[in-house]
């Protein structure tokens, strides 16, 4: 009951799950459809939790008045704050103060960390890349050949890089990406069999 | 302030300034500005799942569709924070074995669509000598190959399986290039992104 009924519930939706996607019916597809509503309702359930341990960890923070305490607080204002003006679907639409300060606050810190990379890349390339072996210098002549034909410095230095810059992403990138994409879709299809049929009951915390 | 844009300009100027004081060190108004997004990301995608998700395919199908039977994944929903009781804790086993279950079949027929058999169509490309295009293909054919040779380990890599493995490397690495190189110049572009908003959007000193 505690174990074996929870097993069998992901055997029986697994296989009709499974089993739809080959059938064009009405009624199959309504399942999906049904299915899917299901999985997302009760995934949007487990969003309060993180909320609310967001929460707790802060306010802990402010009540202990631990290092950097007065963060806590700004967090937790610009959380409630969002919560607040979130009240109604009406603030979605365009020009409403929620979505101002989704657009003026959390767009442009957002880029801003992720250009931040820009500089940390570069670094990290440094130590990465340094020719020591053949593999390293093919990733590093690769990354380069890439990087030079997207610049017009590219092409000032000689015209052939932008055009063999388009040819490694078009061509052995491509070909890379597919075989890692081709390996990673079997691996995902065979863990999924390997729950469905109650090979694999981690997540049951089983072994 | 609702309407005036350069209002909302110099708050995003503030906070993009702040991200961007992380590369002299570790300070005050990076922090403010990393606790910001922390409380507004957390809000605003609660909010945006509230009202697009949680809203239409849960409360509005149970209210006004009269579909009664979607309070079952609300229950669901509900019985996931049984795991926090020890007497009830096997509780919360029931939704997650749904959401696995449907989250399997899925994802059965789904990676084996997207990730292997359209991954294969798309090789299947006209090859040959006559053109440089066709070569390109042969070219790609083969890469795809070797890089999936690579990726099976239930041969030893010897022979000409080791040949074509170490092709395969090659490769991988030509990818892993290819994408570091594009990463690098995407990072640059949301720099040049930013600076442009600071010194053209904001204090109008560039077109």
């Amino acid at each position: 009951m505690k174990r074996r009924v929870p097993m069998l519930i992901v055997s029986i939706t697994g296989f009709l799950l499974t089993i739809q996607y080959f059938s064009p019916h009405p009624a199959s597809e309504m399942f999906y459809n049904n299915a899917l509503d299901w999985l997302v309702i009760i995934g949007i359930f487990a969003m309060p939790l993180g909320i609310y341990s967001m929460v707790r960890i802060q306010f802990h923070k402010v009540i202990r008045r631990s290092t950097g305490w007065g963060y806590s607080v700004i967090a937790l204002i610009s959380l409630f704050t969002m919560l607040g003006l979130g009240y109604t679907d009406k603030c979605l639409e365009n020009g409403t103060f929620f979505m101002k300060l989704f657009e003026y606050v959390y767009i442009p810190i957002q880029a801003t960390m992720f250009s931040l990379l820009a500089f940390y890349i570069a670094s990290a390339a440094y130590r990465a890349f340094r020719a020591r072996n053949l593999l390293a210098t093919i990733v590093l002549t690769s990354a380069v050949i890439v990087m030079l034909g997207r610049v017009p410095i590219g092409w000032a230095i000689h015209p052939l890089i932008p055009w063999l810059a388009d040819w490694i992403m078009n061509n052995p990138n491509m070909a890379a990406q597919r075989a890692i994409t081709i390996g990673l879709g079997l691996g995902a299809a065979s863990t999924a069999m390997k729950i469905v049929l109650g090979i694999e009951r981690s997540y049951m915390g089983m072994e | 302030m609702d309407s005036n844009p350069w209002i909302w300009n110099t708050i995003a100027a503030f906070f993009t300034i702040g991200t961007f004081s992380f590369l002299y060190k570790d300070n005050p108004l990076y922090k403010i500005a990393e606790s910001v997004v922390v409380g507004i990301a957390a809000g605003y995608f609660a909010v945006l799942l509230f009202w697009t998700s949680l809203r239409p395919k849960f409360w509005d199908m149970i209210v006004y569709e009269h579909k009664y039977w979607y309070v079952i994944p609300g229950l669901l929903g509900i019985m996931m924070y049984f795991r926090f009781s020890r007497k009830w804790g096997w509780l919360s086993r029931y939704p997650l074995a749904l959401y696995i279950g449907i989250g399997s079949g899925i994802a059965i027929p789904l990676m084996l669509q997207t990730f292997v058999l359209r991954q294969l169509e798309a090789t299947m490309l006209p090859i040959g000598f006559a053109s440089f295009e066709g070569f390109s293909n042969l070219l790609v054919v083969l890469m795809v190959l070797a890089g999936l040779i690579y990726f099976f380990f239930s041969m030893e890599h010897k022979g000409v399986v080791g040949k074509t493995a170490t092709f395969g490397i090659w490769v991988i690495m030509i990818g892993f290039g290819a994408s570091f190189g594009y990463t690098v110049m995407a990072r640059v572009s949301l720099l040049i992104g930013r600076i442009q908003f600071l010194l053209g959007t904001w204090l109008h000193l560039v077109d």
